[in-house]
């Protein structure tokens, strides 16, 4: 029985070897640095005023580092709610009926926004501690990762294999066991592309993050996002270029390090009976794979955490009491809706009413159109990124050499957080005094017209052969093949792509609709501008109102245009 | 009481009383998979539940199993009611049912997760049963890796290794090709005969007659719409079991000729279609195979008539499909089935004789005439001044009498069997039926 059994890995090859060497230099290396930060936090409050962020470069090794674990403590949040909110909207009927709307629409509201309360919140939570800004900023990207990380985990519980779970169930597995057994794993290859995405949108989070002003509180917390938003304020591009190129190294860092080994490791849950063709690899964990005493070692953790999800809790077996009042279910459906309804038109009455405090129906009405200024600006901006990177992504997805080189910077783009970019465009535009409505507005698509084009390459790099063979054999060109033969055949992809630029771009407006550099600020009109401008001046009730009527706007955007979109696509146009 | 005990020197494993089992329907009503279902088990058996598609038959297994209550009746494991997994139950699954991301050992091994085994132990029984089944050297594989009868076999190993009393096979043979199947069942039945399987006995669910008669000791064959048991048939050949045996074959066709005798108690239904007038539950069959089974009954060497056995071999179909495909001829009159053999009518063999257009003008009379609910849509397509109706109209039609998969897929072969017969259009973005053909 060739290696089956992790104690006999011990006793042959516990003695280390080179791999090892390598592979204990960076685990040690990753933990002092996690020590390092963490201990950092815990400073009192006044840490931060007594060293102000420095653009000495070779500070940026160290912000560096505390945005990096700002990350990590944000994703580790997101899965730990992640198993939570999804196993219960799963498990439970009712639970589900409030908990996936919710989730719908927490989707669609503009994240950035939130930072003005939470990092009140958590301020008074830890008063006078780093730590309360600390969770502010931590919370402020979990909410920009948490939600659709749960909708995939929940869409995988909905979905485990009928056979799968009779099998759990007739071997008698209890729900811990399962859970980990079954379900978690069920759910990881989707879980793990969505926190990939998840992260993508989260470096923007952070880096804009960093530094909040609210009112007149303003808190930096070292990290690369206060580093760019100091070299803002002194005006020094030079800074703001060091800072592109810490980033650039983090990302590049956090992928190989990370994500790359979690993604090939992953790839063992795909839920095929056959042997997939391209195997995601990860240099990383296959060095991890190579070493004798860290295997060992990992094995025998792995081990004592798998023995933890056997542990059998020693509750006695209660008997089940049923409560058989006899309600028929519609009854009690119908009692716990109009619970539900009535909770949520509490809520709603509470924020008219806070709204309401201060402002007039003509607040409403500037916010609203202001709306649809920010509208405006997503739709013609999708339209132009669409027009750009669609025929680009077609050919660089049919020309599979190009592809591979392609479709890492894309993605790696798309992680790119755009915002430390603004000042670089925000110079250009005062230094050619151009129109800050229009030329501001490229600023929100900046960072999330790559969506398109890797998810455009994807699709095209996916179309069948035989179907580009019967197109050239029939003569099919021109107009008509892009007609008839390649768009309808990426459109699947594209909507995929477009659907997260949209959000992405929604959200964005709130930080590129305005920016400054030094004491220079340009402002374009729009729902965006409305909200920043609403947190800058402490003024919580637009704030309030700037949220919801974004939040409406991108609902209804997403109900009306990209639903019926998407469901089109997967009905008609998907290829299999 | 001593009395009793002589009677019953073995206390039965499994013992269904009147057991029923049915399913709500869109509109309240109530839809019965399982009517009034009695069975015993004892020990050192194979017993065999043969039927067709929907007869009921997995959702009986599934009562056994603990995996579905039963509406009414009593349900026994030991002398214990069944709620919930019975202990001493072990599953093998049509779909093998194995986890991907564990290895052959670790799926093994997670047949015995919820007894308390120690851990040594555990690896002990596991190894055990991986080598009695014949996967020595796979123990680290993951299923991908492995062939669909090895993925099998580790399905078998997971069962045996909790060393059940009654294991439950939920046609684990139809997934696979037929030579590892023969394969496979051979392997089994050799080790049930030499007594080295630890189970008591075997419940095994299958729509493959020969399988049922190759492995059984008690065949209980099954009749649908309700599910129930029609019949029970006793097998007492010797094993090894010799398919070219006459006494084989003659079991064989004996139980083609009482599957095709059909419901016999329900008069109004037309054999095999369960269903009556627009409630007609109808299956999915493609015209080109209707038309490719008419041509081929029509040839030579059957000329109009053939025994069933024969022409499932020849065809290389399992019993069940020709029965379904048969059973669409039967209801559009042209052929019947009778006490094994299929026929086909006058209607029939015109057909098999005439070109694609003629074809489908024959085929849509017979359609008009002998499918309620076509007549009913081109009727109300007829009538409206739009000659355009939406789908929706006619399934909620259906699913008065039906589940709504049953009156999707009843749709679906409506809008097929249309199509063919050009008696009306269907737009699938819009779902609506007209009778607009484009021309």
């Amino acid at each position: 029985m060739p290696n089956a059994s992790p104690s006999t890995a011990m006793d042959r090859a516990s003695t280390p070897n080179l791999f090892d060497l390598a592979a204990l230099a960076l685990v040690i290396g990753a933990l002092v640095a996690i020590v390092y930060g963490v201990k950092q936090t815990n400073a009192p409050l006044t840490v931060l005023n007594a060293t102000p962020i420095s653009l000495d470069p070779s500070h940026l090794p160290e912000y560096a580092l505390r945005t990096t674990i700002r990350m990590l403590a944000a994703m580790a949040a997101s899965l730990v709610f992640t198993f939570i909110y999804a196993t219960i909207a799963a498990r439970s009927r009712r639970a589900e009926m409030v908990l996936i709307p919710i989730l719908d629409i927490l989707q669609s509201v503009p994240i950035l926004g939130f930072l003005t309360f939470t990092v009140l919140f958590f301020m008074n939570l830890f008063p006078g501690r780093v730590l309360g800004a600390e969770l502010a900023s931590v919370f402020a990207i979990f909410t920009s990762q948490a939600w659709n990380m749960a909708f995939s985990m929940y869409q995988s519980l909905r979905t485990v294999p009928k056979d799968l779970d009779e099998a759990a169930r007739s071997f008698h597995l209890s729900w811990w066991r399962r859970f980990w057994r079954l379900d978690v794993p069920f759910a990881m290859p989707g879980l793990v592309w969505n926190m990939m995405m998840s992260m993508s949108g989260g470096w923007f989070f952070v880096v804009a993050s960093e530094a909040i002003t609210v009112g007149d509180t303003t808190v930096t917390l070292p990290g690369i996002g206060a580093y760019v938003a100091m070299a803002i304020r002194l005006q020094n591009l030079a800074a703001v270029g060091y800072a592109v190129l810490t980033m650039l190294a983090v990302i590049v860092i956090y992928d190989q390090l990370l994500f790359r080994p979690i993604v090939a490791w992953a790839d063992k849950f795909r839920f095929e009976q056959t042997a997939s063709a391209e195997v995601p690899t990860s240099w990383l964990l296959d060095l991890f794979r190579q070493t004798r005493f860290l295997r060992a070692l990992a094995l025998s953790v792995s081990k004592a955490a798998g023995s933890t999800t056997q542990i059998r809790l020693p509750v006695p077996k209660l008997p089940r009491v049923r409560l058989r009042l006899n309600i028929p279910q519609r009854v009690a459906d119908a009692v716990w809706m109009s619970l539900v309804f009535l909770g949520a038109g509490w809520a709603g009455w509470q924020v008219v009413g806070y709204i309401s405090s201060t402002l007039h129906w003509s607040d409403v009405f500037t916010a609203v159109i202001d709306g649809f200024f920010t509208l405006l600006r997503v739709t013609v901006l999708i339209v132009l990124a669409s027009v750009v990177w669609v025929p680009i992504g077609v050919w660089i997805g049919l020309r599979p050499s190009i592809a591979e080189k392609v479709q890492p910077l894309a993605q790696f783009l798309a992680a790119f957080p755009a915002n430390i970019l603004f000042p670089a465009a925000v110079v250009l535009i005062i230094h050619f005094d151009a129109n800050p409505n229009i030329w501001l507005s490229p600023l929100m698509i900046l960072g999330t017209q790559w969506y398109i084009l890797f998810n455009v390459i994807a699709g095209a790099t996916a179309f069948p052969g035989d179907l580009k063979e019967a197109a050239r054999t029939f003569h099919i060109t021109g107009w008509k093949w892009w007609r008839y033969v390649i768009l309808p055949g990426v459109f699947p992809y594209y909507i995929t792509g477009a659907i997260t630029a949209s959000g992405g771009s929604w959200n964005a407006a709130i930080v590129a609709e305005v920016a400054s550099w030094g004491d220079k600020k340009l402002t374009a009109v729009g729902l965006g501008s409305y909200i920043a401008n609403a947190t800058d001046a402490g003024d919580f009730h637009r704030v309030v109102l700037g949220i919801a009527v974004m939040s409406v706007f991108v609902t209804l955007f997403n109900r009306v245009l990209w639903r019926p979109l998407y469901a089109f696509a997967e009905n008609r146009l998907s290829l299999d | 009481m001593l009395d009793v005990a002589k009677a019953a020197p073995e206390s039965p494993l499994i013992d269904l009383k009147d057991v029923s089992r049915s399913f709500a329907k869109a509109n309240g009503d109530k839809l019965v998979v399982l009517e009034n279902v009695d069975l015993t088990i004892r020990p050192r058996e194979i017993v065999g539940l043969l039927g067709r598609s929907g007869s009921g038959k997995s959702t009986m297994l599934r009562i056994i199993a603990g995996l579905v209550k039963p509406s009414s009746g009593a349900a026994t494991c030991r002398g214990k009611p069944i709620d919930g997994p019975p202990r001493g139950v072990a599953m093998v699954f049509q779909s093998f049912a194995l986890f991907p991301w564990l290895t052959v050992l670790e799926n093994v091994e997670l047949g015995l997760d919820a007894l308390s085994v120690a851990k040594a132990e555990q690896r002990k029984r596991a190894l055990a049963a991986i080598d009695l089944i014949g996967l020595d050297g796979f123990e680290s594989a993951y299923p991908k890796e492995l062939s669909g009868g090895m993925r099998q076999r580790v399905g078998f190993a997971r069962a045996l290794v909790v060393h059940p009393d009654l294991l439950l096979m939920d046609e684990p043979f139809s997934a696979l090709d037929v030579l590892t199947a023969e394969t496979l069942r051979t392997d089994i039945i050799d080790l049930w005969i030499e007594g080295r399987l630890p189970m008591k006995s075997v419940l095994m669910v299958t729509h493959n007659i020969e399988e049922a008669v190759l492995m059984c000791d008690r065949i209980l064959v099954f009749a649908s719409n309700p599910g129930r048991i029609a019949s029970e048939i006793k097998v007492e050949l010797p094993h090894p079991r010799n398919r070219l045996d006459p006494q084989f074959r003659q079991l064989v066709d004996n139980i083609y000729a009482r599957m095709t005798q059909g419901a016999g108690s329900r008069p109004s239904t037309i054999e095999g279609i369960p269903g009556t007038g627009v409630g007609m539950v109808l299956h999915p069959i493609s015209t080109n195979v209707l038309a490719g089974l008419i041509e081929a009954v029509a040839a030579a060497p059957f000329n109009g008539r053939a025994d069933l056995p024969v022409l499932a071999d020849k065809l290389q179909m399992e019993a069940d499909e020709l029965f379904h495909i048969a059973e669409a001829i039967q209801l559009l009159r042209f052929g019947a089935l009778s006490e094994g053999d299929f026929l086909l009518s006058d209607a029939g063999r015109t057909f098999a004789d005439l070109d694609t257009d003629a074809r489908k003008k024959l085929f849509s009379q017979h359609l008009l005439t002998y499918v309620p609910i076509i007549s009913l849509i081109r009727r109300v397509l007829d009538e409206r001044p739009t000659h355009a109706a939406p789908a929706a109209r006619f399934r909620n039609e259906l699913e008065d009498y039906m589940s709504e998969d049953y009156a999707e897929q009843t749709l679906n072969t409506v809008i097929s069997w249309a199509r063919y017969a050009e008696l009306f259009a269907y737009d699938e973005m819009s779902e609506m039926f007209s009778l607009e053909n484009p021309n």
